[in-house]
C-alpha cells in the first residue's frame, strides 16, 4: 500500500516533469525574436538571419527542435549557449552552487527557527508571544519581499551600518566569513520564509490540538509539552513537511529579486540575464532546474506525509 | 450493599458549573449537585443531552470543556478539593488518581502512537510504575478484558484493531496506573447489541476484580440496570432523584425517572412493526436489487479485489418502510450507496419500477436521481453551514424541479411545514438550529426532489433518544402523506422494529433473513437474528448474567466476525452449525410465508425446534472448550 502509493507518486513527478518540460519548450518559442535576431541585431538581413538559423538549428520543425532538446537534457547535455557560445552547464554550474549555498544557509536558520517559534505560539495560543508572532509573520507575508529587503539595507547597513549592503562572495571563505558577507540576503530570506513556516506550524498543531485525542491525553494528566511534542506534532507533520518543501523550492528557483537587490550570482538572476539576451537553451535549462526542484521536493514531502501516516505505513 | 460501611472516595457538594454567553450572561449548566461514591462502587449518572452529566463527571477530573467554568461547589477525592488543585496536582490527579473513558475509543485513541504506549503512558509518566512494569500490568489488563492475541495487540496502532476491541484497551489505558475512581462517559452508547454485551462483560468483571469505583454516564437505563451500584438521576444540571440502582429501576419515585424507563424500547417482538394501507400499493416494486455483488477495488469477472456485498437480493415496495440491520461493516451502508449508484455494483442489477438502472451516477438520467434519494448520518456535515435553510431546500427544488422564484419560495414553506418546521426557518443557518431540527432540514432536503424511496442511512443514530423518536415519527408520517418508501439502515434492532414494515438482516455481507417485520421477528429465527434479538438489553438487574449463562450467546458474542467467500458467514459463530457443510457450501434460501426468508443450512423444522430447545444447542459449548476460551461472567 505504502510502497504503491509512493510510487505512484514518484511516476507522477516524473510526468509532471515532462509536461512541465513542454510547456517551458513552447513558452520559449513564442518568446518575440530568436537568438539569430540578438546576435545580428540591426544590421540583420534576411539571408543573414536565415544563414546564421540554418547554422543554429532554428530553422528546424519546432517538435523536431523539442525532441533533439529532450534527448540532450536527459543525456545530461544542456547545450550551449546561443549568446556566448559556452557550455550551459558551466555557466549553470557554478551559479547553481551559490543558489543552493544561499538556500541551505537559509534553511539551516529558517527551519528551526519556525518549528520552534510556531510549536512556542501553539503551546500558549493567546499570549503575548503568540500575539506577536501572528502578527509579525502576517505583516511579513503581506508586503513584498523587495520592500523587506530594502528596509534591511536601510536599517542594518545605512542607519547602523553592521552590515555591508550587498553580498560579498569569494572562493576559499570560511564558514563564517560566507555568513557574514551573505548577511544581508540571509536576514531577508530568513525573514520572508519564516512566516509562513511558523503560520502554518501553529495552525497545523492548534488544529490537531482539538481533536478528541488531545483532550484524552490531558484528562490523563500529561504534561503540556509532552502533549504537543509527543500526540500532536506527529498528526500535524504532513502539512508542515508540505510547506517546508515549498518554502525550499522557493528559495532554489524564486530568490532572483533578492539575489538581484544584493547582486548575488545565483541562478535566478543567471535567468533573467538569459531572457534579456534570448538565450533559449539557457532558459530552458534553467526553468527545468527550478521546476525539478520544485517536483522532486514536493515528491520528497509528500512521500514525508505517507511515511508519517500509521495507517499506511501499517495496514491493518 | 450497605453503603454506610464504606469509605467515601468522592463527595460532590452542591457543585456549580456555568458557560457564559457572548454578552457575558451567565449560563448555568450544573445547578448545586450532590452525591456522593463509596470504595468499590459504581454510581450511574443518567439522563438526556444537556442534562450535565459528562460536565459533572469530567468535575471530579478537574477538567471542564472549554468555554464552562466552575463557578462553586466542592468536589471532594479522599477530602481534598479537585477543583482548587494546584495546576501541577491537577495533572496528578488526572490519570493517577482519576481516569477517564470516553464514549468513542476510535477518536479518543492518537493514531499515531502504538496502542501499548498509549496504555502504559500515563501511568510511566506520574511515576506509578517503571515502563517494565507498566508493561507487564497492561498485558494482565489485556488478558483480563479477554482480548484476543493479548501478547501482540499492544504493538498495533488504534485503526488496526477493530471498534469493540478499541473500547476495552480505553478501559485498559484507564485502569494501568491503578486509579481510585474511573470516569466512564458512554462507553457502549457507539457500539453493536452484541459488542455492547461484549464490553459491559468486560467491564464488569474489571470492575470487580480492581474493586474500583466508577462514575458511569449514560442515557440507557437498560445498560445501567447491568453495571451501577447507586443511579443519580439528573435533568437540566439538576438532580431528580438519586438511590440505590434496585429502588430507581423497581421502584422509581419521580415522574421524570419513568419518562426515562418509557424511552427505553421494549425487547423487539412481533406486532411492533408498522402497517401499511393499501392505497398506494403497484404491482412492481419501487425500487429493487437482484443478485448483486458489490464492494472496492478492481473488477474482474464481477468480483471486486475487497468484496462487500454478496449476492444480494432485496425488495422496496411502494410506500413500505424496509428496514436494513446488522453489525457495523456488514455492508449496511454499502448497500445504500450502491441504491443511490455512488457506489456501481459489480454484478447484479438495480431496478426503479423494473426499469433497470444504470449503476453509476453519473450515467443516470435526471428523473431516475430525482426519484432515488440519499438522506446522510450526519446532519452536521450534510448541510452546507454557509447556505441558509431557504437555499439548501431551494436548490433540488430548482435543479431537480424547475420551480424558481416566489413559487420555489412557497414550496420551500410547505416542505418546512411537512417536516414540522415553521417557515421562518428558511432565513436560518444550519448553525442556529439544534440537532433534531437539522437533521429534519436534511430529509426535507430529500423530500423537496419529490422522491419515490429516501435511503436513510443511520438518520437517528447521531440524536439521542427523545429525539430521534420525533424523527421516526416524522417519517412514517410522511409515508402516510406521500406514499414514498424508505429504506432504513440501523444498527439498532429495536428502532428498526419499531417502525419498519420489513425487516433485511445483513451479516458479513450477505442478507440471511428478510421479510414482514412481525415474520421475522417471531420464531423461526435465523441463528443470527436471535443473536442479535437476545443482546438487546432489557431494563431489568440481573439480565446480562443471566444471558450469558446461554450457551449459543457465549459462543455468538465471544467472537467477531469473519468475511467468507465460501459456506455461512455466520458458522463461526453459531450455535447450529454443521460442520462440513455450513462452512463448505452456500446455505440455500428457505421460503416461509409472506415472502419471509432465512438463509441457512438448517431446515425450518430444525430451526423451530432450537426455539424450544434453547439450551440443548447444539455444538457450540464444545466448540469453546476445543479452544479453551473462557466466557464466563
Amino acid at each position: 500500500m505504502m510502497l504503491q502509493m509512493t510510487l505512484r507518486r514518484i511516476w507522477v513527478g516524473v510526468a509532471t516533469m515532462f509536461v512541465v518540460s513542454v510547456i517551458v519548450f513552447i513558452m520559449t518559442s513564442i518568446l518575440p525574436g530568436d537568438v539569430a535576431q540578438i546576435v545580428l541585431g540591426q544590421s540583420a538581413t534576411p539571408e543573414t538571419l536565415a544563414a546564421l538559423r540554418a547554422e543554429l538549428g532554428l530553422d528546424m520543425p519546432a517538435y523536431l527542435r523539442y525532441l533533439e532538446w529532450l534527448g540532450d537534457m536527459l543525456t545530461g547535455d544542456l547545450g550551449t549557449s546561443k549568446a556566448g557560445g559556452a557550455a550551459i552547464s558551466d555557466l549553470i554550474g557554478g551559479r547553481f552552487g551559490n543558489t543552493m549555498v544561499l538556500a541551505g544557509l537559509v534553511a539551516g536558520i529558517s527551519i528551526p527557527i519556525s518549528i520552534l517559534l510556531g510549536l512556542w505560539a501553539a503551546m500558549h495560543p493567546g499570549s503575548w508571544l503568540d500575539r506577536t508572532v501572528t502578527f509579525g509573520t502576517l505583516a511579513t507575508i503581506s508586503v513584498p519581499e523587495f520592500f523587506v529587503a530594502t528596509l534591511m539595507v536601510l536599517i542594518l547597513a545605512v542607519n547602523l551600518q553592521w552590515l555591508p549592503s550587498t553580498a560579498l562572495l569569494r572562493d576559499e571563505m570560511t564558514f563564517f566569513e560566507l555568513l557574514g558577507g551573505l548577511a544581508m540576503p540571509i536576514i531577508t530570506l530568513v525573514i520572508v520564509v519564516s512566516a509562513q513556516m511558523i503560520r502554518m506550524t501553529r495552525a497545523g498543531i492548534l488544529n490537531v490540538m482539538n481533536s478528541p485525542y488531545i483532550e484524552m491525553a490531558i484528562l490523563k494528566g500529561i504534561p503540556r509539552g509532552r502533549i504537543i511534542l509527543r500526540h500532536a506534532l506527529f498528526n500535524a507533520i504532513g502539512p508542515i513537511v508540505n510547506v517546508i518543501a515549498l518554502n525550499l523550492a522557493y528559495l532554489v528557483s524564486g530568490v532572483v529579486i533578492v539575489e538581484t537587490i544584493f547582486s548575488y550570482p545565483g541562478l535566478a538572476k543567471l535567468m533573467i540575464d538569459g531572457v534579456q539576451t534570448r538565450d533559449l537553451p539557457l532558459v530552458q535549462a534553467c526553468a527545468m532546474i527550478f521546476c525539478g526542484a520544485y517536483v522532486i521536493l514536493i515528491l520528497i514531502a509528500d512521500i514525508g506525509s505517507i511515511v508519517s501516516n500509521p495507517r499506511l505505513r501499517h495496514p491493518k | 450493599m450497605n453503603e454506610q460501611n464504606l469509605e467515601k472516595l468522592l463527595e460532590v457538594k452542591d457543585l456549580r458549573i456555568s458557560a457564559y454567553n457572548d454578552e457575558k450572561q451567565e449560563i448555568q449548566i450544573v445547578k448545586g449537585v450532590t452525591f456522593d461514591i463509596h470504595k468499590g462502587q459504581v454510581v450511574a449518572l443518567i439522563g438526556e443531552s444537556g442534562s450535565g452529566k459528562t460536565t459533572i463527571s469530567l468535575a471530579s477530573l478537574s477538567y471542564t470543556k472549554p468555554g464552562l467554568e466552575f463557578t462553586g461547589g466542592q468536589v471532594l477525592l479522599n477530602g481534598e478539593d479537585v477543583l482548587t488543585a494546584a495546576p501541577l496536582r491537577q495533572r496528578q490527579i488526572r490519570g493517577a488518581n482519576v481516569a477517564y473513558l470516553a464514549q468513542s475509543a476510535a477518536a479518543t485513541f492518537n493514531p499515531a502512537i502504538t496502542i501499548n504506549e498509549q496504555v502504559t503512558e500515563s501511568a510511566v509518566l506520574h511515576g506509578i510504575l517503571s515502563q517494565e512494569q507498566a508493561n507487564e500490568r497492561a498485558l494482565e489488563l489485556y488478558h483480563a478484558l479477554e482480548l484476543p492475541n493479548p501478547d501482540r495487540i499492544g504493538y498495533r496502532y488504534p485503526h488496526q484493531v477493530s471498534g469493540g476491541q478499541l473500547q476495552r484497551l480505553m478501559a485498559a489505558m484507564a485502569l494501568c496506573g491503578n486509579p481510585d475512581l474511573m470516569v466512564l462517559d458512554e462507553p457502549t452508547t457507539a457500539l453493536d447489541v452484541t459488542t455492547q454485551i461484549e464490553v459491559l462483560k468486560a467491564f464488569k468483571k474489571v470492575i470487580r476484580e480492581e474493586n474500583s469505583a466508577a462514575i458511569y454516564v449514560t442515557h440507557d437505563l437498560a445498560v445501567v440496570a447491568q453495571i451501577a451500584d447507586h443511579i443519580v438521576v439528573l435533568y437540566s444540571g439538576e438532580i431528580m432523584e438519586q438511590g440505590s440502582a434496585d429502588k430507581i429501576i423497581n421502584h422509581p419515585g419521580h415522574a421524570y425517572t419513568r419518562r426515562l424507563m418509557d424511552a427505553v424500547r421494549p425487547k423487539p417482538a412481533a406486532g411492533m412493526g408498522g402497517t401499511v394501507g393499501a392505497e398506494f400499493d403497484r404491482d412492481v416494486p419501487a425500487l429493487s436489487v437482484e443478485q448483486m455483488t458489490a464492494g472496492y477495488g478492481g473488477i474482474v469477472n464481477g468480483e471486486p479485489a475487497i468484496p462487500i456485498l454478496r449476492d444480494v437480493s432485496v425488495e422496496v415496495n411502494n410506500a413500505h418502510v424496509v428496514g436494513v440491520i446488522g453489525e457495523s461493516g456488514c455492508g449496511k451502508s454499502t448497500l445504500a450507496r450502491v441504491m443511490a449508484g455512488i457506489l456501481p455494483q459489480a454484478s447484479g442489477k438495480v431496478k426503479l419500477e423494473d426499469e433497470e438502472l444504470q449503476g453509476s451516477l453519473n450515467d443516470r438520467k435526471l428523473e431516475e436521481l430525482q426519484k432515488i434519494q440519499f438522506v446522510f448520518q450526519m446532519a452536521d456535515t450534510a448541510l452546507n453551514p454557509k447556505q441558509t435553510v431557504g437555499q439548501i431546500l431551494g436548490r433540488p427544488l430548482e435543479f431537480y424541479r424547475g420551480i424558481k422564484g416566489k413559487e420555489k419560495r412557497a414550496k420551500v414553506a410547505e416542505i418546512l411545514q411537512m417536516v414540522e418546521l415553521p417557515p421562518e426557518f428558511a432565513s436560518r443557518y444550519p448553525m442556529e438550529l439544534s440537532g433534531g431540527q437539522k437533521q429534519r432540514v436534511n430529509m426535507a432536503r430529500s423530500l423537496a426532489a419529490d422522491p419515490e424511496v429516501l435511503l436513510c442511512d443511520e438518520v437517528t443514530s447521531a440524536l439521542d433518544s427523545i429525539v430521534g423518536a420525533n424523527v421516526i415519527k416524522l417519517l412514517t408520517n410522511l409515508r402516510d402523506k406521500t406514499g414514498a418508501s424508505f429504506v432504513f439502515i440501523s444498527h439498532d434492532l429495536s428502532t428498526v422494529a419499531s417502525f419498519a414494515d420489513e425487516i433485511v438482516v445483513l451479516y458479513a455481507g450477505r442478507v440471511v433473513e428478510q421479510g414482514p417485520t412481525d415474520e421475522v421477528l417471531e420464531p423461526p429465527f435465523h441463528p443470527y437474528t436471535r443473536l442479535l434479538i437476545s443482546s438487546v438489553p432489557e431494563l431489568r438487574i440481573g439480565w446480562l448474567e443471566d444471558t450469558m449463562q446461554k450457551r449459543e450467546m457465549a459462543v455468538g458474542i465471544a467472537r467477531g466476525v469473519e468475511i467468507t467467500a465460501v459456506g455461512c458467514p455466520f458458522y463461526n459463530r453459531c450455535p447450529m452449525g454443521i460442520d462440513a457443510t455450513c462452512d463448505k457450501e452456500h446455505p440455500p434460501i428457505r421460503e416461509l410465508e409472506n415472502g419471509h426468508q432465512i438463509t441457512c443450512h438448517r431446515t425450518v423444522e430444525e430451526l423451530t425446534e432450537a426455539e424450544r430447545e434453547t439450551q440443548q444447542i447444539l455444538r457450540g459449548y464444545e466448540k469453546l472448550v476445543d479452544e479453551s476460551m473462557k466466557v464466563v461472567v
